[in-house]
């Protein structure tokens, strides 16, 4: 039996964050990793994906991007690196190759049983990320055999796909990217685009994070969010890390000769039927797109910027071809594969506590998870702000929860749960 | 900028349906809703249906009354024309399912409506359900809505307005995506 006052599942960018913040506070603690830091990062994304936020955002507590473009966006390998170096700067106490089975109630916190090993541990904060598995449709099922099929788990490059047609399901930051790639490389693409965020990479001279940051977009609490359950689906915005800092966008991928069609309703008898909602699926993407530039260009104006930026403009509206097709016959041979980038979804398989709700989704309050006392949820898309979904979000989130999760455990050494839980709940 | 006292009144109680999705959202079972009309053959290509019962809320609803609907195709068709054809009753199902999202998203977004008309066409190639051009299909080629709206709001807020009855419509989901349809004998 090994005994620690706190675990922290996952040793990525959340993980990694709490870690640095327990030790501030001198709560011991164990960093559990199935892999090396950075597991997700090292063996489940291709290689040419760049972080979606700029090199100048991407900071961990006590470490800031100190590198020279700070306007880029960090490759994958460098993202492996950064993490690397800062778990060792921060002297977390990882245990890497710990794979977790299990986590239960028990006396006095909890039991994690890990690589046959079993560890008590007081408070549990699970920091293994919001996409461990990726979300693919039922109708995934009717497609013929024939079709190679992939997720962003299991794409490297396009030089590994058959030659041929691809079908790319999903348009958001992964979709739109793909299917940029993939076209590229002399195989057709259709891009089945469902509902998505548009936005453009740069507006104004800036980046669209540093609008985000600024107007005070990327700082709204969980708590002050209409549709939480919304805000917290929502899908990525059309957004690449690119050197070039170019806007990618429907327009751009249809330009380039990137077949653009309504969302995948369903396969029958082979044939992909697609909806014929792409136009107000388009429109309430650029609606929603030129609301935020409107309330950018407001901030510009009242913080008195309107001089040193360059003029506000909009972009070409979302162009619909009127001859995209509402079905393709998969077992043809135009198209030889399909790829799946219709999302995330967290992998808690192991977590023996029942905090879930009827849909399976942790119930949590902005990381501290309901019915539950002493366990955190870190590191998942609007978790406490809107900033959440990105690094240095889950950054500032570990704060808060490591401040709670410390209150916690002051309190549980009084023995009076109801009055110190209200204590701790002052951290919120 | 005006400013008036009187309320937004479109005639939408926003807060009961409010109300209902978080009732509903804590009571799944109870959104399970079952539509249901019935139609009997009179003649020819004449119909006759009735909508009354259908199933939600955990229990047998009813409507205030039984509404009925002749159904029936032109004389152009060699019919002999009691009622409007069925792929009409689509147009009329569509256009008053975006009518009433309208009169809802405003309602929801303070805009009040002074007339909201809608016209709707659906092209289509007969050949189709005449069986005399297997490239053709027999629905509809396409569908056009045309919103006029008169309002306290600018036309943004209008486009924004229709895209979101669309985005909340059962019936534009039903036009535009494919739905299992099961036809058996009794």
């Amino acid at each position: 039996m090994i005994q620690a006052t706190a675990a922290v599942v996952g040793a990525g960018h959340a993980g990694l964050a709490m870690s640095r913040r327990l030790t501030e506070r001198s709560i011991d603690h164990v960093v559990l990793e199935r892999g090396e830091v950075a597991n997700s990062w090292r063996t489940q994304r291709w290689p040419s994906l760049r972080l979606l936020t700029p090199n100048w955002q991407t900071r961990l507590p006590g470490q800031h991007y100190a590198g020279d473009d700070p306007d880029g966006f960090m490759p994958v390998a460098e993202v492996l690196a950064t993490l690397t170096g800062y778990a060792r700067l921060i002297s977390a106490p990882v245990r890497a190759g710990t794979t977790v089975h299990a986590v239960r109630a028990a006396p006095q916190g909890f039991e994690i049983l890990a690589n046959g090993d079993v560890l008590r541990a007081r408070a549990v904060v699970l920091a293994t990320g919001a996409c461990n598995l990726p979300a693919i449709p039922g109708i995934a099922d009717a497609v013929p055999p024939s079709i190679t099929t992939l997720t962003p788990l299991t794409y490297r490059d396009p030089g590994r796909l058959p030659a041929g047609g691809v079908l790319v399901v999903g348009a958001s930051a992964t979709g739109v990217q793909l299917a940029g790639e993939i076209h590229r490389s002399g195989r057709p693409v259709t891009l089945a685009v469902g509902e998505h965020v548009r936005l453009p990479r740069t507006y104004r001279g800036r980046d669209i994070f540093w609008w985000m940051q600024a107007t005070g977009v990327l700082a709204e609490r969980y708590d002050q969010i209409d549709d939480l359950t919304r805000a917290r689906h929502l899908p990525s915005p059309q957004l690449i890390g690119t050197a070039e800092r170019t806007t990618t966008d429907l327009n751009t991928l249809a330009a380039e000769g990137v077949r653009i069609v309504g969302r995948l309703g369903r396969v029958i008898d082979g044939v992909a039927q697609f909806s014929g909602s792409l136009a107000n699926t388009c429109a309430l993407a650029d609606l929603k797109m030129n609301r935020f530039l409107n309330r950018a260009d407001e901030w510009a104006t009242t913080s008195g910027l309107d001089d040193e930026l360059p003029p506000p403009h909009r972009f070409a509206p979302t162009r619909i071809d009127p001859r995209a097709p509402l079905q393709l016959d998969l077992t043809s041979g135009e198209i030889t594969t399909v790829l799946w980038a219709t999302g995330f979804r967290p992998d808690h398989s192991w977590l023996g506590v029942p905090v879930r709700d009827r849909t399976g989704h942790i119930r949590h309050d902005g990381g501290v998870v309901a019915g539950a006392h002493g366990l955190y949820l870190l590191g998942m898309p609007v978790l406490r702000t809107r900033a959440s979904t990105y690094i240095h979000g889950a950054g500032m989130d570990s704060e808060a929860l490591a401040g709670h999760l410390h209150t916690f455990l002051g309190s549980q050494r009084r023995s009076h749960p109801a009055a110190s839980w209200a204590a701790a709940d002052r951290h919120r | 900028m005006t400013v008036t006292d009187r309320p937004v009144d479109n005639g939408v109680n926003v807060q009961a349906l409010l109300d209902a999705r978080g009732a509903l959202s804590g009571a799944p079972e109870a959104a399970q809703f079952t539509w249901r009309a019935s139609c009997t053959w009179r003649n020819g290509t004449h119909s006759h249906s009735t909508v009354d019962g259908f199933t939600g809320l955990g229990a047998e609803q009813h409507h205030r009354a039984t509404y009925e609907f002749d159904v029936d195709h032109p004389e152009c068709f060699a019919s002999e024309d009691n009622g409007a054809t069925p792929v009409e009753f689509v147009l009329v199902a569509l256009a008053g399912c975006l009518t009433a999202g309208v009169a809802s998203v405003a309602q929801f977004r303070g805009i009040q409506l002074r007339s909201v008309t809608a016209t709707i066409e659906g092209d289509m190639n007969v050949l189709g359900i005449l069986g005399a051009d297997p490239e053709v299909r027999n629905g509809f080629d396409s569908i056009l809505i045309r919103f006029a709206i008169d309002a306290d709001a600018s036309r943004d807020d209008l486009e924004a307005v229709i895209a979101q009855s669309q985005k909340r419509s059962a019936v534009f989901d039903v036009v535009t995506n494919p739905t299992k349809v099961l036809v058996e004998l009794a």
